[in-house]
């Protein structure tokens, strides 16, 4: 037949990444927060070309100054520039973010997965163990988990991931729960299809909406944790740039010179809502019926 | 010696639940001619699609045989059993839920391919896909399409040329046109019948629709309850039903004419529960003509003419 | 004339207001309806028989849906212009309405009998025993045993489900009941004793009633007047015996050919070709003319009207209202 040669009415097919993208960049929304997401991620790379001063040198004679031409986002207590101390601790921020979230994803993607799909007693094991990291307050558990790996940036982010793991995995066993008896995964298993097939190609894609949106919203929580196990001493030491440390110093000035902490929580800010408006694109870009 | 494609044996299906052990198939034989399609008609619940698949082994059988070609497929192990797989294959009755909503029609039709690694090269497996999208009928534009944006008949063309991509011999099809407008309805049963004249496929055709079920089947089987009630071939069973619930079932179904009026047999009540269920005849909590031994006694399956089988102690007089 | 009528529809029409689309869900649709007598409304999924009936009830989901025009005469009121208030006094005493699904349509947190008591409460007011009193008299009334009544949806079975939603319609005596697909959800042999049961109900109150249906067996068996809908028109409007025994309309013969007959030996079924339009991009002309094996130049550019073609019997079809009739 020379139907399969001569395909006129056949539209040119696109690659899966370019007809996501195609989609991804229709929607302003979720360009914008790309491109703020850009900047950070340059700031971060760039930080020692493009940041004005020393991120550590300090000024005594200009403590708590606000911002002026000299210092566009002001000073802090040890008259550092803030802007500086931004631009690099965006380094620590944002990798602590991604980092603890791909840690979290794959553990609670796994274990969720494994959970859901197989269900019986494996999934009675897996689950109440979340349910016991999940009665464990947070911030304890993060505590926990650094004292037992010792201090370090690196054990930071292994103790945020671990901790926020449960939610992940709760969110994916529910989502396999529903797509386990779809008609399309029993037609795919009819085919010859093995497990690692069915839950890889058909039930993880169909449960990543409600994935991307946690993840997404998690990045900020996990920035914060890592501000709070640093006011511990547990996490970055003090003369490192970091967003959140910055935060909860400027807490005691926040009267005098409030500059000290709007700066750096606008900076988490943006990073959340750039990740955010991210997230919901992917999402909708990823998603067939939700096209053009 | 007619040639028997697939020979159910003592098939049983129990499902564990919280009240107690759900006899969803129990203890039904049957087998099925190369080329033929046997009907297979019950109310929900009576355990039909439980037996489709069954007999693919998506639901671990709780016992008995199934013979395809003289091999026993619930004795296959997992490597033994994915070979196997291109012989039989599926067709659901839901074409929305039966397709991933992330997958384009190419992808859908195509997977099997991939999963059995059948093609050779990419172009190969390209003009398969082409191929099968032409045998059901699917215009090829519709290629990228997602299932979303197809109608319900188009969608269980994506199903039905999903289900032939290994060439299949023997197909079960679940509710193929349950879900699908009259007018549809109508070509998808044209094209399955088209197919099976083709490509010599053999089908076990599961339906609560008799008039459908008696348009597309040489032979039909009645379920009530996990069990095989009647068996006979499609004519006969229509022009002489012999079980109390076959006769009920065929007099139940609305007829789209004004000149014929047909003597309704009312049944009392509603199917029972297929957990635990109780010593004797499945239907004689809701027969008519239930005797003292119904109640106590299963009855069996037997030949009472010429490929006419009747499970109903009332044929024993 | 109209006065007669318990029921009007002239001009109806209902559009869809989408993003970017507008979907013609129901366009210039005229019925009527006496007291006591059935309709049945026959079509596809899309034709607008759902669409229909909701705005009777007014129930639509307004937006995206819009009554463009139109007028629905209920016992002489435009239900299309009364308040909100008083719609609310009419849905569930002077017309109510049964779903197709009866697994959705119960409360599953509250007994069956409650569930009755409470439209009765709501309507006719009384006490509260009085009303339960009543409640196990409707059920009663369906084939249920009236102890049951303090039950849970989920202890009943489909057919029983229904039964207890016919029971909840019939509640406040209505004089119009609207059954959307009622036994499309349930099994052959259940659906057969539903039916007897709407029978029995229908004669006995004399109640008045849209069926709306995609099987013609149901119809035959139960209804008086007969309405083909296709793409939010009525192609074809007769009795049942117009309908069934001088069928007119190519859609309506379409329709009859593709049903497997269970009575006469057919080797293949003849399929109407094609698809339902497109709702927000429907053809010009006649809307059923790209599938229609007898469309003419004329079908394609001009929409036909609804004519009567014997009394009773109305066909919206060139073909016929044309001299040439076809069908001789």
């Amino acid at each position: 037949m020379s139907a399969i040669s001569t395909k006129p009415n056949v539209p040119k097919k696109h690659s899966k990444l370019q007809e996501t993208w195609r989609r991804f960049s229709k929607n302003g929304r979720a360009v914008v927060g790309l491109c703020i997401v850009i900047m950070l991620v340059l700031c971060a790379v760039l930080a020692p070309i493009i940041s004005p001063y020393e991120p550590n040198a300090q000024d005594p004679r200009n403590r708590l100054q606000g911002p002026s031409a000299d210092h566009w986002f002001g000073t802090d207590e040890l008259g550092r520039d803030i802007l500086s101390r931004i631009i690099y601790g965006a380094r620590i921020s944002m990798s602590v973010g991604l980092i603890a979230i791909c840690i979290s994803l794959i553990g609670g993607v796994t274990l969720g997965a494994i959970a859901g799909y197989y269900g019986g007693t494996i999934d009675n094991i897996i689950m109440r163990c979340m349910d016991v990291l999940l009665s464990i307050p947070t911030i304890l558990l993060n505590i926990s988990i650094v004292a037992a790996l010792g201090s370090g940036l690196q054990n930071v982010m292994i103790a945020i991931g671990v901790s926020s793991i449960p939610g992940y995995c709760r969110i994916v066993r529910a989502s396999i729960l529903s797509l386990r008896d779809q008609d399309f995964v029993e037609a795919s298993r009819a085919a010859g299809a093995n497990d690692f097939f069915l839950i890889t190609r058909h039930i993880l894609p169909n449960c990543l909406a409600p994935l991307i949106v946690q993840a997404t919203l998690k990045i900020g929580a996990a920035i914060l944790s890592c501000a709070s196990m640093s006011f511990l001493g547990l996490g970055i030491v003090p003369p490192t740039a970091e967003w959140g440390s910055m935060l909860s110093t400027g807490r005691d000035f926040l009267r005098d010179a409030p500059h000290v902490c709007i700066f750096p929580g606008l900076a988490i800010m943006a990073a959340v809502f750039s990740m955010n408006l991210v997230g919901d694109g992917l999402r909708d870009a990823l998603d067939p019926k939700l096209k053009d | 010696m007619p040639d028997k494609l697939l020979e159910v044996k003592h098939l049983k299906k129990y499902f564990n639940t919280k009240n107690g052990l759900l006899h969803a198939v129990d203890d039904v034989s049957f087998d099925i001619e190369r080329g033929e399609t046997l009907g297979l008609v019950g109310e929900s619940g009576c355990g039909k699609s439980t037996i489709g698949r069954a007999i693919l082994r998506l639901h671990e059988p709780t016992g008995g045989e199934v013979l395809l070609n003289g091999v026993d497929v619930t004795k296959l192990n997992k490597q033994e059993l994915r070979a196997l797989r291109q012989k039989m294959q599926i067709v659901f009755q839901d074409p929305y839920s039966s397709l991933d909503g992330r997958k384009s029609v190419f992808e859908s039709i195509g997977e099997p391919l991939v999963i059995q690694k059948v093609c050779k090269s990419k172009k190969e497996y390209e003009e398969r896909v082409y191929e099968l999208m032409e045998t059901v009928g699917l215009a090829e534009r519709l290629v990228n399409a997602y299932p979303h944006e197809l109608d319900g008949g188009r969608r269980q063309r994506v199903g039905i040329a999903r289900a032939l991509a290994l060439n299949p011999e023997f197909l079960v099809l679940d509710e193929p046109v349950s879900a699908l407008d009259v007018s549809i309805q109508a070509q998808v049963l044209n094209l399955m019948q088209q197919l099976q004249k083709d490509r010599g496929l053999t089908y076990l055709f599961i339906s609560h629709n008799l008039s459908v079920v008696k348009h597309i089947s040489d032979r039909i089987a009645v379920m009530y309850l996990g069990r095989m009630v009647e068996l006979a071939d499609c004519k006969q069973l229509f022009k002489n039903p012999v079980h109390p619930y076959t006769k009920a079932l065929l007099s139940a179904v609305p007829i789209p004419r004004l000149d014929v009026k047909t003597e309704r047999i009312l049944l009392e009540g509603d199917v029972p529960s297929p957990v635990n269920p109780a010593p004797g005849c499945r239907f004689a909590g809701r027969c008519a003509q239930c005797m003292e031994r119904c109640t106590a006694e299963q009855p069996e399956l037997r030949e009472i003419e010429p490929g006419h089988f009747v499970a109903c102690h009332l044929c024993d007089r | 004339m109209a006065n007669e009528k318990l029921l009007e529809i002239k001009n109806l029409t209902v559009h869809y207001q989408s993003y970017d689309a507008t979907v013609h869900a129901v366009e210039n649709l005229n019925l009527s309806l006496g007291n006591g007598e059935t309709l049945g409304l026959v079509g596809e999924t899309g034709a607008g028989k759902t669409t229909t009936v909701k705005s009777i009830m007014r129930i639509l989901p307004t937006p995206p849906a819009r009554v463009v025009s139109g007028e629905i005469f209920f016992d002489g009121q435009d239900l299309l212009k009364v308040s909100e208030k008083e719609m609310r006094k009419i849905r569930g005493k002077e017309i109510a309405m049964i779903f197709q699904d009866p697994m959705t349509s119960l409360n599953p947190v509250m007994t069956v009998a409650d569930q009755i008591a409470e439209v009765i409460r709501l309507h006719d007011g009384g006490s509260r025993a009085e009303a339960h009193k009543k409640a196990c008299d409707m059920l009663e009334l369906v084939g249920i045993r009236p102890e049951r009544g303090s039950d849970y949806p989920h202890q009943f079975s489909g057919g029983m489900k229904q039964r207890v939603v016919i029971a909840m319609a019939l509640a406040c005596n209505p004089r119009f009941l609207i059954a959307d697909e009622p036994t499309t959800a349930l099994d052959v042999t259940i659906q057969a004793q539903v039916l007897e049961l709407m029978k029995k109900l229908k004669a006995q109150y004399q109640t008045a009633m849209v069926m709306i249906t995609h099987d013609l067996g149901i119809v035959a068996e139960i209804c008086d007047y007969v309405a083909i809908m296709y793409a939010g028109e009525v192609v074809e409007y007769g009795t049942r015996e117009h309908i069934f025994n001088s069928t007119a309309h190519p859609y309506t013969k379409g329709l009859f050919a593709c049903i497997p007959d269970i009575f006469t030996e057919q080797n293949e079924l003849v399929p109407i070709n094609g698809l339902t339009p497109d709702p927000t991009d429907l053809p010009q002309g006649c809307r059923f003319n790209p599938r229609c094996p007898y469309a003419t130049e004329r079908c394609r550019q001009e929409h036909p009207e609804n004519v009567e073609i014997e009394p009773g019997h109305f066909v919206a079809c060139h073909l016929i209202n044309g001299g040439g009739n076809e069908n001789a």
